[in-house]
C-alpha cells in the first residue's frame, strides 16, 4: 500500500521545508504549501482507503515495511506502517478535518508576522505527520513514538504564542501531563515485549490469550498500564489538568488537536489493544468507570465557566468520557463511531468559537456576548448545528453515537445500570451548558454594545470550512443509524474485521432502545427550553440558582480545586523539599565533609593559584606530571 | 600506527602551536582548527575502515615498554570505542570555535592545552594496558585544571582544587588497585602484568574482586559523576570557559563510564554483579537527585550541569544492568550526551559572551531577540529529554528497557526520568527563551553569527542523524558489547 507514504510523508516535508525557509517564502506561499500537503495526503488517504476497502474484509490488514529503526539483539523495532479499517477511518479524519482546519488557519492567523506565521504552519504539518505516525503505526514502538511526537506538536502550539508566559506555562504542563501517562505506556510496552518477545501487532493483538492468562493481574498490569497512557492523552480524570489549558493556543489548534484528533488517540489506542484489555476485566471496569466519572466531572464544570473555549474544552473532557466509557463497557465500535462523529462537530464547534473569538476581537468571555445571531449568521446556523449534535438532538450525529454507548453501557455484560445513570447525568450537564452558551453567545440582546457594534462575519476561507464540517457534521450520522431502524450498518460494517475476535461474546441485548431514545430525546427538549428561558433573553433566575447552591457554584467555578491540590503537592512540594535538599544536604552534608579536606589542601592551592596568575603555564604542568610521578615511585616502594 | 597517529597528532600539532609566533591569535586559532579538523578527517578514515561487525580489537599495537614492569605500548580499538574516539574528534573543533571571540589572553596556550587534553581522552580511549590508562587518565586532568584554573570565572582557584582533590583521591585508589593486580599476575603467572587481557584471565578470590572492584568504582564514579561524588562537577562547570565545559560535560565523563565498562565489569565479573543492585541504587539516585537538583538553580550553567548528574546516572543504569540493551543504551548515552550536552553549554556559553550573566532570574524571552537560536535550541532540549527522533530517545529506551529487563520494578524507579527530564529541560527551555523579555540584559542580545550556526547547526544534525538512524553507532557495537556480556556469562556466576 504504497500510496501511505505520501501520505506520511508530504506534510513532514512540508514542515520542514516551512520551518527552514517560510519566512522568506512569503505568508501565501506558505499557506498554500501547507495547505497542500495535508489536502494532497489526504487525496492519498480517500486512495490508500479505497483500495483497502477493494480487498477482501478478511484482508484488510496491509503492513507497509518502512526502514529498520533500531535493532538490540534479537529485539527489533522497524519503523512500519499498518493500513486497516481502524487506521483508514483515522487517516481520513486527520486529514480531511485537517485540511480544513489548515485552509480556514490561513486567514485566521492572517495577522501573525511572516515568520511566525511559516512557525505556526510548520508546526501544524507536524502535528498531522505524528498523528498519522500515531494512527498508522503498525507496532508498540511507532505508536508510542507518534504518541510522543503528538505531545510535542501540542507542546509547540499550544505555546505558540511564545512571548505569552501564560502560554508557554500551559504547553508545558501538557507536555509533562501527558509524559505522566507515557510513564505508564512505556512500562506497559515493556512487559509486553518481554512477554511477547515482539512489539509487533500482528503478533501481540493477534491471540494474546496464549500468553497471557485472562484475569491474571499480568493482564490486568499491561492494561492499565497502557490506559495510563490513554488517560494522558485522552485528558481523563486525574490527568485532564492540562486540556483546559491548553486552550491558551490559537483556536484553529483547539479544534483541530484539542477536539478533533490527538486527544482521541487514548480511545483509539484502547480500541487497537482491546485483546489485552479482554484479558482483564478489572482493567475494563477502570476504563468504563473513568470514562463515567470523567464525562460527568468535566460536564459539570462546564456548567457554570463563562470562557467560551473553556467551556468547550470540559465539553471535549466530557465527550471523550463518553467515548471512553464506550471502549470500557466493550463497545469498541461505539466508542470509536463517537469519537469519529464528535471529530467533526466539535471541531465545527471550535472552528465556531474562533470565528466569534476573530469576530469579537479576542472576546472569550460570555458576559460580554449576545445578539450576534445577526451579524454573523454563517457562524450562528453552523454553531446551532455543532450544538445539537453536542447534546445529542434527535437524528444529529451525536445523538446516534452516543445513544449507542449509553445503551451498551446498560446492557453490556461490562456496562451497570451506575454507569448509564453516569452518563445521563452528564448528558442533562451538556445539554443546559451547550444551550447557555449559545443563547448566551447569539441571542438576547448585546452586554457590550461596542464589542457587538465592530462584530462581522468571518470571511470565505473560515466560513466555507464551517459550512463544510456542519454539514458533514450532519452527514456522517447516518453511517450509524440504530439497528432497529434499519440493517444498513456501513460504519460497523466497515469495522467488523478489527473486531471480529469479539464476535462470540456479544449477547443479545434484553433492553428496549425505543422508550430510551424517548428518554433522552425528553431530556434534550427539557434543558435546552431551560436555556432558552434563562439565558436567550435577561432573566434573574440563574442568579438566584446560583446563590441558592453558592458552595456548589462556587467548586465548579474552581474546578473542584484540583489545580490548586496538584499544584500544592507537585510543584510547590517538590520544588520546595528539593530546595530544602539543596540547601542543607548538597551544600551542607556532602560539601561540608569535604570542607575539611579543602582547607587542608588550601595552603597548597593559594600557592598553586598565585604561581597560576603569574602564567609559568608550561612549568606548572610539567611539575604536576613529575609530582605524580614522584608518586608513583613512592607508592610502588611502598608496595 | 594509525591510531598512534591519531591519538598522538593533536598534541604534535599543540607543541607546534606552541612554537608559533604569538601575533594577535588569529593565526594560532586557525593554525588550531585546522589541526583538530585534520584529526578529524584522520577519525572519519578510521571509521570508514572500521569493521562493524567484529567484536575483538581491532588495529591493535602492541610494543614493549617496561618490560621488567610487564608494562606495554597497547593501543586497540572496538565497538566500544570507536564511536567515542569519534565524538573526542567531533567535539575537539567545536570547542576551539565556540572559543574564537571569548578567549583572548593566553591564545597559544589554550589552544595547546585544549589539543593536548584530546590526545589524552584518546588515549584513556585506546589504552589496553592498565597502566598506560592510568597515565592518559592523569595526563587528562592536568590540561582540565589549566583551562579552569586560567580561563575560567572567579571561584576557579576553588572549583579546580575541589575537581583535582577528587579526581586524585578516586584516581588514587585506581593505581593502587591496577598495582595489586600487576602483583597478582606476578604470583599467577610468574611476571608483573598490566595488560587488560591478563587481568580478565586472572583468577581472583572474592574477596579480592571485591576490593579492587570498590577501588576501581570509586575512581570511575567521580569522573561519571555518581551520586553522592558528583558535587565537584557543578562548581567546575560553572567556573570552566565554555570550550572547557563543552569537553568536560563531552568526553571527560565518558572517561567514567568508558572506565566502568572497559576495566570495572569485564576484570571483576563476580564483584560487579555481586555490587549490581548498590550501583543501581546509586545511579538510580543520581537521576532523580540530579534532576530535582537542575529545578531549583538560580545560575543557568550550573542548572545545565546537574542535567549531566542526571543523564550520567541513566548510562551507570544501562552499564550495570548487565545485558545487551542496557549496555547498548549505555554506550548510546555516552554518544549522545556529549553532544546534546555539549550543545547545551554553547548555547550556555553563546549567552554568556553577549550578556556576561548566567543569573536565571535575568533571563526571559530569548526568542524573540534570536530566532535562529530558537530553532536550534528546541532540537538540543528534545534530544536532552529523549523526544523520539531526537538522539536522547533511542538511549532512554534502550538504557529502560535494560534496566526493565533487569527489574521491572526499578525499570519503573527509572523511567520516572521521563517526566523529570520533561520537567526541568522544558523549564529551563520557557525561562529562558519564552515569555516577555525578562530584563535590560535580554535587550542587547544578538542573534547567532555564522560561526555559532555552523558549529550548533552541526550538533543538531548529529541529534537529528542519530536520532532516525541510531543504527549507525549500535550495529558497530553490538558484537564487542555482546562479547563483553557472554564473556561475564561465563566468568561470572549464574543467573545473569
Amino acid at each position: 500500500m504504497s500510496t501511505l507514504y505520501p501520505v506520511l510523508f508530504l506534510p513532514l516535508i512540508s514542515a520542514a521545508l516551512i520551518r527552514l525557509w517560510g519566512a522568506r517564502l512569503g505568508k501565501t506561499m506558505v499557506a498554500l504549501v501547507a495547505c497542500a500537503s495535508v489536502g494532497v495526503a489526504f487525496i492519498f488517504a480517500a486512495a490508500s482507503f479505497l483500495r483497502l476497502a477493494a480487498l477482501e474484509p478478511e484482508h484488510r490488514h496491509v503492513v507497509v515495511p518502512v526502514f529498520e529503526w533500531l535493532k538490540v539483539g534479537a529485539e527489533n523495532f522497524r519503523f512500519d506502517l499498518m493500513l486497516d479499517p481502524l487506521s483508514a477511518v483515522m487517516i481520513g479524519v486527520v486529514t480531511g478535518v485537517g485540511s480544513l482546519i489548515h485552509v480556514y488557519s490561513s486567514n485566521y492567523m492572517h495577522e501573525e508576522s511572516p515568520s511566525e506565521y511559516a512557525r505556526y504552519f510548520a508546526y501544524l504539518n507536524f502535528f498531522i505527520f505524528s498523528m498519522l505516525t500515531l494512527v498508522l503505526s503498525a507496532n508498540f514502538i511507532v505508536l508510542f513514538i507518534g504518541w510522543e511526537l503528538v505531545g510535542l506538536s501540542s507542546y509547540l502550539l499550544i505555546g505558540f504564542f511564545r512571548s505569552k508566559t501564560s502560554a508557554a506555562d500551559a504547553g508545558k504542563k501538557a507536555f509533562i501531563v501527558n509524559r505522566v501517562g507515557d510513564f505508564g505506556f512505556i512500562l506497559a510496552i515493556f512487559l509486553i515485549l518481554g512477554l511477547f518477545g515482539s512489539v509487533n501487532f500482528s503478533e501481540v493483538l493477534a491471540q494474546p490469550g496464549s500468553k497471557i492468562v485472562a484475569g491474571s493481574s499480568m493482564a490486568t498490569a499491561i492494561a492499565l498500564l497502557l490506559f495510563m497512557g490513554a488517560m494522558g492523552k485522552s485528558a481523563q480524570l486525574p490527568l485532564h489538568v492540562w486540556l483546559p489549558d491548553a486552550m491558551e493556543g490559537p483556536t484553529p489548534v483547539s479544534a483541530l488537536i484539542h477536539a478533533a484528533t490527538m486527544v482521541t488517540a487514548g480511545v483509539f489506542m484502547v480500541a487497537r489493544c482491546h485483546a489485552l484489555f479482554e484479558l482483564s476485566p478489572v482493567a475494563m471496569a477502570f476504563v468504563a468507570w473513568t470514562g463515567a466519572l470523567t464525562a460527568l466531572f468535566a460536564a459539570s464544570i462546564a456548567l457554570v465557566q463563562n470562557d467560551i473555549k473553556r467551556i468547550m474544552a470540559y465539553s471535549t473532557l466530557s465527550q471523550l468520557g463518553y467515548m471512553v466509557m464506550g471502549v470500557g463497557v466493550g463497545a469498541y465500535g461505539a466508542g470509536f463511531f463517537h469519537l469519529f462523529t464528535h471529530a467533526f462537530f466539535k471541531a465545527l464547534l471550535f472552528l465556531g468559537c474562533g470565528s466569534v473569538m476573530h469576530a469579537l476581537h479576542g472576546e472569550l468571555d460570555l458576559t460580554k456576548m449576545g445578539g450576534l445571531r445577526s451579524k454573523m449568521p454563517v457562524t450562528y446556523w453552523t454553531f446551532l448545528i455543532g450544538s445539537l449534535c453536542l447534546i445529542g438532538f434527535p437524528l444529529t450525529s451525536g445523538f446516534f453515537s452516543k445513544d449507542e454507548i449509553l445503551y451498551q453501557a446498560l446492557v453490556s455484560p461490562h456496562g451497570s445500570g451506575a454507569l448509564w445513570f453516569l452518563g445521563v447525568l452528564a448528558s442533562m450537564c451538556t445539554a443546559f451548558y451547550v444551550s447557555r452558551l449559545f443563547f448566551k453567545t447569539f441571542h438576547g440582546e448585546p452586554r457590550d454594545h461596542h464589542i457587538w457594534e465592530h462584530a462581522h462575519e468571518s470571511a470565505p476561507a473560515m466560513a466555507i470550512p464551517l459550512v463544510i464540517l456542519a454539514v458533514l457534521s450532519l452527514a456522517v450520522g447516518l453511517l450509524g443509524l440504530p439497528h432497529f431502524l434499519t440493517h444498513w450498518a456501513p460504519f460497523e460494517t466497515w469495522l467488523e474485521p478489527v473486531f471480529s475476535d469479539l464476535g462470540a461474546s456479544k449477547v443479545e441485548a434484553t433492553v428496549d432502545p425505543l422508550p430510551l431514545m424517548g428518554l433522552y430525546t425528553v431530556i434534550a427538549f427539557s434543558f435546552i427550553g431551560l436555556g432558552w428561558a434563562w439565558f436567550a433573553r435577561p432573566s434573574e433566575t440563574p442568579g438566584r440558582v446560583a446563590g441558592a447552591f453558592r458552595y456548589v457554584h462556587k467548586i465548579l467555578w474552581n474546578k473542584y480545586y484540583i489545580d490548586e491540590l496538584y499544584d500544592l503537592v507537585f510543584v510547590r512540594g517538590f520544588l520546595g523539599s528539593a530546595r530544602v535538599v539543596y540547601r542543607y544536604f548538597e551544600a551542607g552534608v556532602i560539601d561540608g565533609a569535604l570542607n575539611g579536606l579543602a582547607s587542608l589542601a588550601k595552603a597548597g592551592g593559594d600557592l598553586l593559584g598565585r604561581r597560576l596568575a603569574n602564567g609559568y603555564v608550561r612549568v606548572y604542568a610539567g611539575a604536576l606530571v613529575f609530582g605524580a610521578a614522584v608518586l608513583l615511585l613512592l607508592v610502588l616502594r611502598a608496595f | 600506527m594509525i591510531l598512534s597517529f591519531l591519538a598522538w597528532s593533536p598534541l604534535i600539532f599543540g607543541l607546534g602551536i606552541l612554537a608559533m609566533p604569538r601575533g594577535d591569535g588569529k593565526g594560532l586559532r586557525w593554525a588550531s582548527l585546522a589541526a583538530s579538523f585534520l584529526n578529524l578527517a584522520l577519525a572519519a578514515f578510521l571509521l570508514t575502515r572500521f569493521e562493524g561487525g567484529k567484536a575483538g580489537m581491532q588495529f591493535e599495537e602492541i610494543r614493549a615498554w617496561l618490560p621488567s614492569w610487564g608494562i606495554k605500548y597497547h593501543l586497540g580499538v572496538d565497538g566500544i570505542s570507536i564511536y567515542l574516539l569519534v565524538l573526542n574528534a567531533v567535539l575537539t573543533p567545536i570547542a576551539i570555535l565556540c572559543s574564537w571571540n571569548a578567549v583572548t589572553e593566553k591564545v597559544k596556550e589554550f589552544h595547546f592545552l585544549i589539543l593536548m587534553l584530546q590526545t589524552a581522552v584518546y588515549g584513556v580511549f585506546l589504552s589496553l594496558d592498565g597502566f598506560l590508562f592510568y597515565l592518559f587518565w592523569e595526563a587528562s586532568l592536568i590540561p582540565m585544571y589549566f583551562l579552569v584554573g586560567v580561563w575560567g570565572g572567579e571561584r576557579r582557584v576553588y572549583a579546580t582544587l575541589k575537581f583535582v582533590l577528587y579526581t586524585l583521591g578516586g584516581s588514587l585508589l585506581m593505581l593502587l588497585a591496577m598495582l595489586k593486580l600487576a602483583f597478582i599476575a606476578k604470583e599467577q603467572t610468574q611476571a608483573f602484568s598490566f595488560s587488560l587481557s591478563t587481568w580478565k584471565s586472572l583468577s581472583l578470590s572474592a574477596d579480592a574482586q571485591s576490593w579492587l572492584f570498590v577501588a576501581f568504582f570509586l575512581a570511575f564514579a567521580v569522573k561519571v559523576p555518581l551520586f553522592p561524588l558528583h558535587t565537584w562537577l557543578p562548581d567546575a562547570h560553572v567556573e570552566a570557559p565554555t570550550a572547557g565545559s563543552v569537553l568536560l560535560a563531552g568526553v571527560l565523563l565518558k572517561l567514567g563510564s568508558y572506565g566502568l565498562m572497559r576495566f570495572a565489569v569485564p576484570i571483576f565479573p563476580d564483584a560487579a554483579v555481586l555490587f549490581q543492585r548498590p550501583v543501581m541504587v546509586l545511579a538510580l539516585i543520581s537521576v532523580i537527585y540530579g534532576a530535582a537538583m537542575v529545578m531549583v538553580q538560580s545560575d543557568l550553567k550550573k542548572m545545565v550541569a546537574y542535567t549531566s548528574v542526571s543523564h550520567m546516572g541513566i548510562c551507570v543504569l544501562g552499564i550495570f544492568s548487565l545485558n545487551l540493551p542496557g549496555q547498548q543504551g549505555a554506550l548510546l548515552t555516552m554518544i549522545n550526551h556529549g553532544i546534546s550536552t555539549g550543545a547545551l553549554f554553547l548555547i550556555v556559553g553563546i549567552f554568556y559572551e553577549r550578556i556576561h550573566t548566567r543569573d536565571l532570574s535575568l533571563y526571559g524571552g530569548a526568542v524573540l531577540k534570536m530566532p535562529v537560536l530558537g530553532l536550534l535550541f528546541l532540537p538540543v532540549a528534545l534530544s536532552s529529554m529523549g523526544v523520539p527522533g531526537t538522539n536522547g530517545f533511542v538511549n532512554e529506551l534502550l538504557v529502560l528497557r535494560g534496566v526493565f529487563r533487569f527489574n521491572p520494578w526499578t525499570g519503573a524507579f527509572a523511567a520516572t526520568a521521563l517526566v523529570l527530564g520533561a520537567a526541568y529541560m522544558l523549564r529551563l527551555t520557557q525561562k529562558v527563551m519564552y515569555g516577555p523579555l525578562a530584563s535590560h540584559k535580554m535587550e542587547e542580545l544578538t542573534d547567532l553569527r555564522p560561526r555559532e550556526i555552523v558549529t550548533l547547526g552541526a550538533m543538531v544534525i548529529l541529534i537529528f542523524v542519530l536520532g532516525v538512524f541510531p543504527g549507525l553507532v549500535l550495529n558497530s557495537s553490538e558484537a564487542a558489547v555482546n562479547a563483553g556480556l557472554l564473556d561475564l556469562l561465563r566468568s561470572g556466576p549464574s543467573g545473569i
